[in-house]
């Protein structure tokens, strides 16, 4: 699982999508492994402001990558980003996965698991969504 | 069909399926329909989005420049679209996907919702994937879309010949052999003397006009729809904010 997707990850149950407390997700006992990917500045340009960047540099801090910055970097006309900076979030982004470990809820404390690098968010029946409120409508 | 717990029904009739023909049916999928790779490759750069109910990812490489995270109900076709490396994927249920909503600029559900066996369960997976979505502002441009994608009742070009007015609650039969084992880019076709076994997996096969209509019900609005090889298709966005 890429650190890019956990930016878009939050909890499963339909009940801690309403809080804050539930993205995002929160890792233990992480395995960190780094792929090689092609590097294209103009696609982590674009990305980038598409991240939810509070919630990367958590995720980032439980990872142990301690040294991104505080505000978001932005590009303006005048001032395009600098290359080494794309090239840093790339590696964070894109080329950092987590093959081992756990995804927790801080709402709801489910713990989703990812082994071999997939994370599996499959609900037990008790945390589904019950029957009676998707089929009467 | 009476269906009192529609739940295990899938489970039974659906995903246990899937589990057990995964990599024949992989072995089998790999051409991009026409629509759908015209949609992919239409985006731009950077964007990011969901293929729901991915299946062995065949969709998650047609535009190397957007981000999609694939997921899908079987963990064994999970693990086949997750040696892509490029993009991601993961296991979830498309009516309880760990995604926060108004994220994603676009989002795909091919082949996927009419394996669900209530009209209610059908219109439920429509509004999650629709949550997904940016919102979008009258001027249209700038929200999510996503392309969904369903097999239908109306196929008077194929083998099976459904036609209007026959039953829209089907098992469709999926022959393999007995203890297949395809290797990835294999034709997947059954050879002589092979022992045959068959699945029965559940369809709902849409009539025209039903999907518009599930998906006016799910709250979305309908931008682009049509029909392609035995299937009907339609572009949404999640109602104006
Ligand atoms: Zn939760």
């Amino acid at each position: 699982m890429k650190i890019l997707t956990t930016n878009y990850i939050s909890c499963a149950v339909k009940a801690c999508k309403s809080t804050s407390l539930s993205f995002p997700l929160h890792f233990q006992d992480a395995v960190l492994v780094q792929e090689e990917v092609d590097f294209k500045p103009e696609f982590i340009t674009n990305i980038l402001p598409r991240i939810e960047w509070e919630a990367l540099k958590i995720t980032a801090v439980e990872l142990g990558f301690t040294t991104l910055p505080a505000q978001k970097p932005e590009a303006t006309e005048e001032a395009p980003l600098d290359p080494q900076v794309l090239k840093d979030l790339h590696t964070l982004l894109l080329e950092t996965q987590v093959t081992e470990g756990k995804l927790v809820c801080a709402n709801c404390k489910h713990v989703y698991n990812i082994h071999q690098g997939i994370a599996n968010f499959l609900l037990p029946n008790h945390l589904a969504l019950p029957l009676i409120m998707i089929t009467n409508f | 069909m009476d269906i009192n717990n529609p739940q295990n029904y899938e489970a039974e009739h659906v995903h246990r399926v899937y589990e057990l023909i995964a990599s024949h049916f992989s072995a089998t999928r790999f051409k991009p329909w026409p629509i759908v790779e015209g949609f992919l490759k239409g985006l731009p750069i950077g964007s990011i989005g969901l293929d729901l109910g991915c299946g062995n990812g065949k969709y998650l490489t047609v535009n190397e420049n957007v981000f999609m995270i694939g997921s899908d109900r079987s963990t064994a076709l999970v693990q086949i679209a997750h040696d892509l490396k490029t993009q991601d994927s993961l296991i979830a249920d498309t009516l309880e996907l760990p995604h926060p909503d108004s994220r994603f600029d676009f989002a795909i559900s091919i082949a996927v919702i009419h394996h669900f066996s209530t009209t209610a369960r059908r219109i439920a997976s429509i509004r999650s994937i629709l949550a997904t979505l940016k919102p979008s502002s009258n001027s249209e441009t700038n929200g999510g879309k996503a392309l969904i994608y369903v097999w239908a009742l109306e196929q008077p070009n194929s083998k099976r010949g459904w036609k209007e007015g026959d039953p829209q609650d089907v098992m469709v039969p999926w022959q393999t052999s007995e203890g297949y084992s395809g290797v990835k880019g294999g034709s997947g076709k059954l050879s002589k003397g092979d022992k045959v076994v068959t699945y029965q997996r559940y369809y709902h096969l849409y009539r025209e006009g039903e999907l518009v209509q599930d998906i006016v019900a799910a709250g979305g609005i309908v931008l682009e729809s049509g029909y392609e090889r035995d299937n009907w298709w339609a572009i949404c966005a999640p109602p104006h904010r």
